[in-house]
Parts: structure tokens; C-alpha cells; sequence
């Protein structure tokens, strides 16, 4: 049984100081549910995740206590790629006919706070002042352009694109384009990443119905649909977040293993792409995921940004709402907003970020700490 | 001159620090890890043995940490009297990648591939009045 999406919903992802996360997150609900012309009743099962906003079980206080199986996942920034693959799976084996996929969050201003207890870490690593993920993103992409020859101008440049898409985007957080001169000089936060190169922790909810795909037009005139959602975490010597040390080989990141499966079991390449949303926690990882998600080789990015290739009217849009970087990054809402957007362009319902042509296939990529990556392929 | 010691035992012979970090090699596949691990995140076999990893390498990737961190982050220094300090992987002679500390702090001071050289520095001092010691890298003498 294929799978569809037949309500999407977001609440507003920035800062919504009157609205806890859970009430953000059942905003989202009671909008995707609107948007299916169902209602939280007829849903037989739900996957939800946050980090800091609370028990996404605890959902049903707001919108109804119904009886059904709802299942809290946690997997950090990947949470909406996880939850999203578990209601496919539900789908599909056929348990379940129609059911919900929430993520909501409401993070503290400023960078995450992580605890090195709690990523199997001792104390040392934390008070000397090395747990801070700015520098693990610094340093892979320093290492990159080494290998690569990326230049700082391309990630300008993947700073410029979101933040132009921003202002296209309704939805978003930064919905004010900046200036090469702005993001040139913004200041330093981890060499070779500026302030304007960086995703900030923000508050926000997303929510999907899915159902069997026989049963989608009962819902919405335009389903979406589902070919495939896979996850994967990382093989030894992918070089992750928080790690004392890394084997002497570098292997493929969780990304590649997850994107060559996504392909594989989709029947479809990475030419085949009308619109993606690749994880850009920061710039450099969006130029990193272009070529691990099989897009393009390995310092070939170079030239894509160049000529606008990722741009809304280039070869392959990019992040086409503005991405993390413009719509900020509730940890458990993120990965379903990159889904929200796909289903907006296949859709045809993207406004003036509408990519032209009728869009027929979307790709979502979702990255997370430790090592944890979220593939979604999507057909009109 | 007041006492130091490590602030975590096992990372780095003491008191001789000249011997190097410390870490563990697993006999079953030799890989090697920093901390020493109990067991192999290679071969997910669980036997390892202490292994002396040296104090010299060459600079895989850096950074600098350009604003003083949040809390876990645990020294004497305040906002005011922060200091920017490097950060990166020196790639050690067994191939093992190790993050640290770099005495470096701009830029112009750091290329990869640069050889580099382990130090002791104080991380803060506890409340006897010793100094707490970790590790870092810089550049090694010959560069310069
Ligand atoms: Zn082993």
C-alpha cells in the first residue's frame, strides 16, 4: 500500500512568546487536520517528537483524548525524519489507514546547552571548551573547501539564496533579504562561519496527515505522495558532532548511506529532482549535502552556486522557503517543515516562491547530531 | 609554585606529559580511540589495551572559538578576560584524528597539514588552590 500526504500544517516557526510549544504544535495539528477536511477524531495513530517543548504525547490534553497509539520519538534535529518514516511504515504494512506526524518545538534563545553526560562524554570535554557544535561545523567545512576548493564566496552566496527566499516565504522567520555586503561582514562565530552563515534555535510546530494512498481523495484534491522515507545513522569514521577523536579513514557521512537507499527504493536518481530541501544547519552543510545527496560531485558546488543553479529558477531549487537558515530551527518541528515545503511546490501552492514548471519529484534531507540522516522522496 | 594535576586522569601521561596522550588500541582489529575506550567502535570487540599515542601530529581541520562558551564550559576566565582560542584535529602518527585546544587563535596562524606539538595549560584552579591541567596543540617548534 503506497503512502500519501494529505494535510500539511505549520505553525509559524520564530518566536511566539503568548504560546507554549505544545500549543504551538497543536496549532499545526488543527491546521493539517483543516487542511485534510478531517478532524483529530478520525486519526488512528500519531509520531511526534520535541526536545525542549515537552511530551508530544501530551498533544491529546489539547486536541482530544481519543484513545489512539501515539508514539513520542527523539532524535534529535532528525526527529521529523523519524517520526515521518515510523507513520510510513504504519501505512504501509498496512496497521493503520490514516494517522498523524507532529513535531513542535521552543527552545532558550542562543546556542543549544548540551550536557557531555549525556552524549557519553565525560566532564573534561565540556568544561575545557570543546562541546560546542559551531565548532564542529567550522571545522568541517574548513576541511572541505581545503579538499575541494570551496570558496568563501560560495558560502555567501548559499547565505544570499536563503535569505531572498525568505522574503518570499510567508511562513518565515527572516523574511528580510540580505546584502552580500551584510553577510560578508557579519561577525565571526567558528572561522570559516559568520553570524548570518549560522541557523538559530527557534520555536515553531509542523504536523502532516498521511494515509493509505487509495484513500487520499477523500481527503485533498491533491495528495502527495510518499515513495519513500529512510533513515540512517552513522558507519565508523563519518566525522560527527562531539567526537575526542576520529578513525584515521573518513567514511561516508549517514547522508550518503541514507540518499542511496532513498534512490534506491524509489526507482528514481538524483536527475530526477524538480525541488529539494537539504539540511543547512549552516552553509556549509547545505554545499556539503548538495554532493553527499548525489546531486552534483564533490567541489562542483562551486559553479552551481555561481550560475544560480540552487536558485528557485535554477536546475535544482534548493531550500526554496529559505531553509533552517531563514525559518530558524525548532529541533522537532524542523524535518517536517523541509516535507510541509515539498508538498507546497508539488502541490503547485508555493505562491511567490512557486517553482515554475509543475514540479513532479521532491527530495528532503534532514541532518542530525550524532550522526542521524532523514531522506524523503516525494511525487505529485 | 603551587601544585597541578590533571583535571581528568588518563588522558595524558603524567607526570611526564612529554609520553603524550593516552588512548587504547584494540587487539582485535588495532584500531585506535582517544579517550581509551573498553570497547572497539570499529569492530565492536571488547579487547583493548592502554596505547601511548604520542605528543606530535600534523593539523587535519581548525577553527576558533571566537566568543567564551556557556556553561559546561568551566574556567577562570570571565567575559571580560576571555581569550579566543583555537580549535582542531591533529592527526597523530597512528592515523587517529584527536580534537583539541590550539594555543593559535587567528587565521593567519593556522594551515592544515602545519606539524604540531602537544602542551599542558591550565584550565582553572580548584579550591585547594591547584592548578588543573588539560591538554592542547600548537605549532611545533620547526615551523616557526
Ligand atoms: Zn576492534
Amino acid at each position: 500500500m503506497d503512502v500519501a500526504i494529505v494535510g500539511v500544517g505549520l505553525h509559524p516557526f520564530g518566536r511566539t512568546a503568548s504560546m507554549s510549544g505544545l500549543e504551538q504544535g497543536a496549532a499545526a495539528v488543527r491546521s493539517a487536520l483543516a487542511d485534510a477536511g478531517t478532524d483529530f477524531k478520525a486519526m488512528q495513530f500519531a509520531f511526534g517528537g520535541s526536545q525542549d517543548g515537552g511530551n508530544a504525547d501530551s498533544l491529546v490534553n489539547l486536541l482530544g483524548l481519543t484513545g489512539l497509539q501515539f508514539t513520542n520519538v527523539a532524535n534529535g534535529c532528525a526527529t521529523g525524519g523519524s517520526s515521518l518514516n515510523a507513520a510510513y511504515s504504519a501505512i504501509k504494512s498496512g496497521q493503520y489507514d490514516v494517522g498523524l506526524v507532529v513535531g513542535f518545538d521552543k527552545h532558550a534563545r542562543g546556542a543549544f546547552n548540551p550536557k557531555p553526560k549525556d552524549w557519553g562524554l565525560d566532564d573534561w570535554y565540556g568544561e575545557t571548551g570543546l562541546m560546542l557544535t559551531t565548532q564542529y561545523f567550522g571545522m568541517k567545512i574548513q576541511r572541505y573547501m581545503h579538499d575541494h576548493g570551496i570558496s568563501r564566496e560560495t558560502l555567501i552566496r548559499v547565505a544570499e539564496k536563503a535569505y531572498r527566499n525568505g522574503s518570499l516565504t510567508p511562513t518565515a522567520w527572516r523574511k528580510t533579504a540580505l546584502s552580500w555586503e551584510e553577510i560578508d561582514n557579519a561577525p565571526m562565530v567558528s572561522e570559516p562561519l559568520n553570524k548570518y552563515m549560522f541557523c538559530s534555535p527557534a520555536e515553531g510546530g509542523c504536523a502532516l496527515v498521511v494515509c493509505r494512498s487509495d484513500i487520499a481523495h477523500r481527503f485533498h484534491p491533491k495528495p502527495i505522495y510518499l515513495k519513500t522515507a529512510v533513515v540512517r545513522s552513522r558507519n565508523y569514521g563519518s566525522f560527527e558532532v562531539f567526537s575526542p577523536s576520529q578513525p584515521p579513514e573518513v567514511a561516508d557521512s549517514p547522508t550518503v548511506t541514507a540518499s542511496t537507499a532513498a534512490f534506491e527504493l524509489a526507482g528514481v536518481g538524483p536527475s530526477d529532482i524538480d525541488v529539494a530541501q537539504l539540511q543547512d544547519t549552516e552553509v556549509g552543510a547545505e554545499i556539503m549535502h548538495m554532493a553527499e545527496n548525489g546531486f552534483c560531485a564533490h567541489g562542483e558546488q562551486e559553479q552551481w552556486l555561481a550560475e544560480g543553479a540552487t536558485d528557485i529558477n535554477g536546475r535544482l531549487p534548493v531550500n526554496t522557503d529559505g531553509g533552517c537558515l531563514a525559518n530558524g530551527e525548532p529541533v522537532g518541528a524542523s524535518g517536517l517543515r523541509q516535507v510541509h515545503e515539498i508538498c507546497m511546490q508539488l502541490r503547485g501552492d508555493a505562491g511567490e516562491r512557486q517553482v515554475a514548471g509543475e514540479p513532479q519529484v521532491g527530495y528532503t534531507h534532514v541532518y542530525g547530531a550524532p550522526g542521524i540522516s532523514g531522506v524523503n522522496i516525494l511525487t505529485r | 609554585m603551587s601544585e597541578a594535576k590533571p583535571l581528568h586522569e588518563g588522558l595524558f601521561n603524567w607526570p611526564d606529559p612529554a609520553a603524550g596522550l593516552i588512548g587504547s588500541r584494540c587487539l582485535d582489529c588495532g584500531e585506535h580511540a582517544f579517550p581509551a575506550q573498553s570497547s572497539c567502535r570499529a569492530c565492536s570487540g571488547q579487547n583493548t589495551v592502554p596505547a601511548n599515542l604520542g605528543s606530535e601530529g600534523t593539523l587535519w581541520t581548525w577553527t576558533i572559538q571566537s566568543f567564551m562558551p556557556k556553561a559546561p564550559y568551566d574556567t577562570d576566565e570571565t567575559p571580560e578576560t576571555f581569550t579566543p582560542y583555537g580549535v582542531g584535529y591533529i592527526e597523530l602518527a597512528c592515523g587517529l584524528k584527536v580534537e583539541s585546544r590550539l594555543r593559535e587563535n587567528t587565521p593567519e596562524q593556522l594551515r592544515i597539514g602545519m606539524p604540531m606539538t602537544m602542551e599542558l595549560i591550565t584550565v582553572r584552579q580548584n579550591g585547594d588552590g591547584e592548578e588543573l591541567l588539560t591538554f592542547q596543540f600548537c605549532a611545533a617548534k620547526e615551523s616557526h
